[in-house]
């Protein structure tokens, strides 16, 4: 009994050996695809890793927390605009407010947009964790939904078709219009991203955390604040969404409502349902899987999503913590 | 007085449960709580942590008046629950169990940390890796009342601890509430079984439909022992 029921060394070691090789292969992936002659899909990995971060940020408040938020794109897309409204700025010279100074420098854009996603987290998240359950999901889809009206309506900053952003961000006066660069550039910050959540949902805030998903009136009779606890996991979630959505604007050199629909946010659901809810590496496997399925399907039929469909019905109903846990079971752990 | 409840009522919707609940326990008292199934014992619980707002009377603890207060609030004063039904979570290991608990608890002297927890149930420090589902039902008490012990109470509260257990583990369980006593830890116990709890507490309180109807030590027990015996239906 105890060997199966202790998260015990063996499983510990075979899964670090695997994330040492998916670690490897993400390292090497460039110039293999390069040598390969595949050279696009390094554009498509890097597409991969920003979304897995917006993914993960997600599965902290949805898969760890219990809180089914609809509407996770705000902080996506919000992040996004931050970056291009930046952009438009600088290069029109003109002060945002009369206050402050566009610019294209990614070490500005990127903190400011975590600021400007946090603080947005902290408002939406302060009215909507004061409500639970189906209304939890209503309001946040409701906020979410407000600010892609919002922007759909900002004529002055492209309204319903975007923004253009001609030229990537600068970050220290590298340039990162080289794909490659962009992409190591982007695989950096989410391997920090992954490795601050493998920290978070492990010390004593992620334990109270899964505490609260199993049983929030059990946590609050142990004398834990729940909504202080939640309302710090949304915020950090939503910077989480806003890096990822600063770094995707980056990537796509264009922001535009869509980032903000909820379309977004429930595809970003589907990753983190696919891969694996509550699990650290699931989302990522969620966004791979998704974004795979998406490119190589729409290049046989543009109904797409008629095969996606049964595919996570499936997924669903016959593997237990999504494909994390089949890989999970493979390997020998269990999963919860 | 340590914990002071009078005159308290309490209601689920339309239907009063409790009418008239008077009960105290005092600094480094084992006090218990008696009577049938259904006659208001969890509910008189439920109403101290504050998980049902009573309609009316009056709960102190601490020299607090903790009515209408958020459970956090009043768990925060000092009081832990080991629940009815035990209620760990089940896909937390014992270890991550006890640890989450002790997130943002008051400091004392004397603080319970989680070797002190082990060492007061051996079994717990056998399983720290195992997810608590994977606990026997004695395991899980344990560890119920372990992370109970992981808040610092000042005022330890077990509703129905042996419920649905092997006689081996409530004895072991009783011994372990002994050694919390001797060691001046308060206690408040919910229960139906009065003759091993006689030896382990000072007072006893016994309600009956909602009402406390007899309150008293071992000696008036002794003399009063047909009419409680009535009232428990032994």
């Amino acid at each position: 009994m105890d060997e199966t029921c202790d998260i015990a060394s063996p499983v510990k070691r075979r899964r670090a050996a695997l994330l040492v090789a998916v670690l490897a292969a993400l390292l090497i992936l460039p110039f293999a695809t390069q040598a390969l002659g595949y050279g696009s899909l390094t554009s498509f990995a890097t597409r991969i890793v920003i979304t897995a971060i917006a993914a993960s940020s997600l599965n902290l408040i949805l898969g760890y927390g219990g809180m089914i938020s609809f509407g996770h794109a705000a902080f996506y897309g919000v992040g996004g605009y931050v970056v291009g409204i930046l952009y438009a700025h600088a290069r029109s010279g003109e002060a945002i407010w009369g206050l402050m100074p566009g610019t294209s420098d990614l070490a500005v854009t990127l903190p400011l947009g975590l600021l400007v996603c946090g603080l947005l987290a902290l408002l939406l998240g302060a009215i909507s964790l004061r409500t639970s359950g189906v209304q939890f999901i209503m309001i946040t889809l409701a906020f979410a939904q407000m600010i892609y009206f919002l922007f759909v309506s900002l004529k002055a900053y492209g309204g319903d078709d975007g923004l253009s952003v001609r030229r990537r961000n600068e970050f220290f006066g590298l340039d990162v219009r080289d794909d490659t660069r962009f992409y190591f550039l982007s695989l950096g910050l989410a391997l920090l991203w992954f490795g601050f959540m493998a920290r978070l949902v492990n010390s004593r805030f992620g334990l109270v955390l899964r505490g609260i998903r199993q049983s929030e009136r059990r946590m609050a009779v142990i004398g834990i604040s729940t909504y202080r606890y939640k309302l710090a996991a949304y915020v950090i979630a939503g910077m989480g969404a806003g890096l990822s959505g600063a770094l995707m604007t980056n990537y796509a050199r264009f922001v535009s409502p869509d980032m903000l629909h909820w379309v977004q946010s429930g595809e970003l659901m589907i990753m983190v349902i696919l891969g694996g809810v509550g699990t650290l590496l699931g989302p990522a496997i969620g966004a791979v899987v998704l974004l795979s399925l998406e490119s190589v399907l729409a290049a046989y039929t543009e109904h797409w999503q008629v095969i996606l469909g049964p595919f996570l019905v499936l997924v669903i109903l016959f593997w237990r913590g999504g494909i994390n846990g089949l890989i999970s079971r493979l390997t020998g752990a269990r999963c919860e | 007085m340590m914990l002071s409840v009078t005159n308290l009522q309490a209601a689920y919707g339309a239907s009063r449960v409790l009418f008239d609940i008077n009960l105290d326990v005092t600094e480094g008292e084992c006090v218990t709580l008696l009577g049938r199934n259904g006659m208001g014992k969890t509910t008189t619980i439920r109403c101290i942590m504050g998980l049902l707002v009573a309609n009316g009377g009056a709960i102190s603890f601490a020299g607090c008046a903790i009515n209408g207060r958020a459970p956090e609030r009043i768990a925060r004063l000092g009081i832990g629950l080991v629940p009815e039904g035990r209620q760990i979570f089940p896909t937390l290991t014992v270890h991550e169990n006890l640890v989450a608990t002790a997130a943002n608890r008051m400091v004392r002297p004397n603080s319970w940390t989680e070797e002190r927890v082990c060492s007061l149930f051996p079994r717990l420090g056998e399983r720290r890796n195992q997810w608590a589902n994977t606990l026997s039902g004695g395991e899980q008490q344990m560890l119920a009342i372990g992370r109970a012990l992981m808040t610092n109470p000042r005022l330890l509260i077990l509703d129905e601890a042996t419920e649905g257990l092997a006689p081996v583990i409530r004895a072991e369980i009783w011994q372990c509430l002994e050694a919390l006593r001797r060691e001046g830890q308060s206690i408040l116990v919910v229960d139906k079984n009065i003759n091993v709890l006689r030896r382990l507490a000072d007072r006893h309180v016994v309600i009956e439909k909602g009402m406390t109807v007899w309150r008293g030590t071992n000696a008036d027990l002794d003399r009063d022992w047909d009419k409680v015996h009535g009232w428990l239906g032994v």
